[in-house]
């Protein structure tokens, strides 16, 4: 067992982290969890608790399933990861009906569709059953930090230019009292409530990401 | 011995024992979280309904604040037939038992759920387009009920009606208070399920919500129900009109269309009140904004009972 006296943040492991952030991230670059990428960013707060969601199912669930690496019988491998994902899941949403009552309402089914959220099952099955608990850990935070990323700059844009706000507070002014930047004829554009519009600023992150990463691009 | 973990055995054990480990981990923090859940789902009724009244104390009241001031306003719960007549009353001194299933109090308005009717109402109206006496008929018999809570705040009463009906997207519903004469809207507060964000579910907006305040239920001269009017947004409105919001045409049709349905229902219990409230005339009455609302509320009825 000469791998245990490797340090707990080791260059190998730090990569792990720093991956999925950039140059692996799963929204990005492998294009995985769109569904709710697009549909939960309206808002800030709504955008950092599915991230929350996400990163705590996917540490969890990395770490359960590698723990139990060696004792999963291979054949029913795929249902022991969606009991694991789903009790995660269910728990999640029950304490964000318990605690965060008016968060879990505008969340309403996004919560339980992490379920069927590729970046989870994705990780359990090429990452977590082969390694061992602490880099599943790593790999874990790693790829629920890169899908929070993505889901924050887009919100951010968002919530900035839909509704002139950020997490709540008026920005550009009040629409309604027509004050700050609404008094000389600024409106708030429509577009950016909808989800098409988070399609569009992922399309643009991707832009400046392979922009800013040559080694990005596909060679062909 | 080692186990053989491709075995069918092994993964049989396997799951069986997963399935009970997990199942007795989910019941336990479902059962452990689910009073913090109904509290929170029962005070945020309550908060609906006292944002609804329209008083300024009440405006922008927490949901956790709602759930200790509920009965400082409400003083009446009382559940209405399609008649308009008086099927239940409870008062502020009744406890509200929302919690388990069997602890529900289905004589309690509070219990009532709007949408769940609104559901079975659905079902009569496709059996029975044309509407009709069959139609209320098939109502009635189906125990279709309307809640309405009654509040009173410096000696002035209020009237929350509750009812529900359908946006674009999925369930919509409303809170509309009225003033004692039983046709002046005083507040509203209206919610959805899953309007569009942005367009449909700008009816959770003030701006939106404010507009009903003043209008009336009664046609001015003949006193009987006149509905109220959700129009293409600009324009001029008169006291059965509001503006409607554009981009989102069939959420406003969806408002119209669950108001006139409900509101009919509830005017006919105000249509009772008002008629009944010509009597308190011989009773002495000694504070003199009371004698002023009285003798409006006389005015009015007499006008009702001219007709």
């Amino acid at each position: 067992m000469s791998e245990t006296k490797e340090p707990l943040f080791s260059k190998k492991n730090k990569k792990l982290i720093s991956d999925p952030l950039n140059l692996n991230n799963p929204v990005t670059i492998q294009v995985l969890g769109i569904c709710s990428a697009l549909a939960v960013t309206v808002q800030m707060d709504n955008a950092i608790v599915m991230s929350v969601a996400v990163l705590f199912v996917l540490v969890m669930g990395n770490l359960i399933v590698s723990l139990m690496r060696n004792l999963i019988p291979s054949k029913i491998k795929i249902i022991v990861q969606l009991v694991i994902v789903a009790a995660l899941v269910i728990i999640v949403d029950q304490v964000l009906k318990a605690f965060v009552y008016d968060v879990s309402k505008s969340l309403s089914v996004f919560v339980g569709l992490i379920i069927t959220n590729c970046i989870i099952m994705g990780r359990l099955e090429a990452f977590a059953l082969g390694n061992k608990p602490w880099a599943s850990i790593l790999d874990g935070v790693g790829n629920g930090l890169g899908y929070g990323l993505i889901l924050v700059v887009v919100a951010f844009f968002k919530e900035l230019f839909g509704s002139g706000k950020l997490l709540g507070f008026e920005i550009f002014g009040n629409s309604v009292d027509q004050t700050g930047l609404y008094a000389i004829g600024y409106e708030d554009n429509g577009l950016m409530l909808l989800p098409p519009s988070s399609l569009i600023l992922v399309a643009l992150y991707i832009w400046i990401q392979k922009k800013r990463t040559p080694s990005l691009i596909d060679e062909h | 011995m080692s186990i053989n973990k491709e075995g069918n055995g092994y993964t049989m054990t396997f799951a069986i024992v997963m399935v009970v480990v997990v199942g007795g981990l989910l019941a336990y923090i479902a059962s452990t979280l689910k009073p913090i859940q109904q509290a929170n789902v029962k005070n945020e009724k309550m908060q609906n309904i006292l944002q609804a009244i329209g008083l300024e104390e009440t405006n922008g009241v927490s949901r956790d604040e709602a759930g200790k001031i509920f009965n400082d306003y409400i003083t009446e719960r009382i559940i209405l037939d399609y008649d308009g007549n008086v099927v239940s009353k409870k008062t502020s001194e009744d406890p509200i038992e929302s919690a388990a299933k069997s602890m529900k109090d289905e004589k309690d308005a509070f219990n009532l759920e709007v949408r769940k009717y609104y559901n079975t109402l659905t079902g009569l109206m496709k059996k029975y387009p044309e509407g009709g006496a069959e139609y209320e008929a098939a109502i009635k018999e189906k125990g279709i009920n309307y809640p309405l809570f009654v509040a009173e705040n410096d000696g002035k009463k209020y009237f929350v009606t509750y009812f529900s009906g359908k946006g674009l997207w999925d369930d919509i519903w409303g809170y509309v208070a009225f003033r004692e004469d039983g046709t002046t809207i005083n507040g509203t507060v209206f919610d959805h399920k899953g309007e569009t964000p942005g367009l449909g579910s700008k009816i959770t907006e003030e701006l939106f919500q404010n507009q009903f305040i003043g209008k009336i239920i009664t046609d001015e001269n003949s006193g009987e129900y006149k509905p109220i009017k959700v129009e293409k947004p600009g324009g001029e409105y008169n006291q059965h009109q509001v503006a409607g919001l554009s981009g989102a045409t069939f959420t406003a049709v969806g408002v119209d269309e669950m108001m006139n349905r409900s509101l009919e229902v509830y005017n006919k219990y105000f249509y009772s009140l008002r008629t009944a409230s010509v009597q308190p005339l011989e009773s002495p009455v000694n504070d003199t904004t009371a004698v002023m609302d009285s003798i409006q509320v006389i005015v009015d009825s007499t006008m009702l009972a001219i007709k």
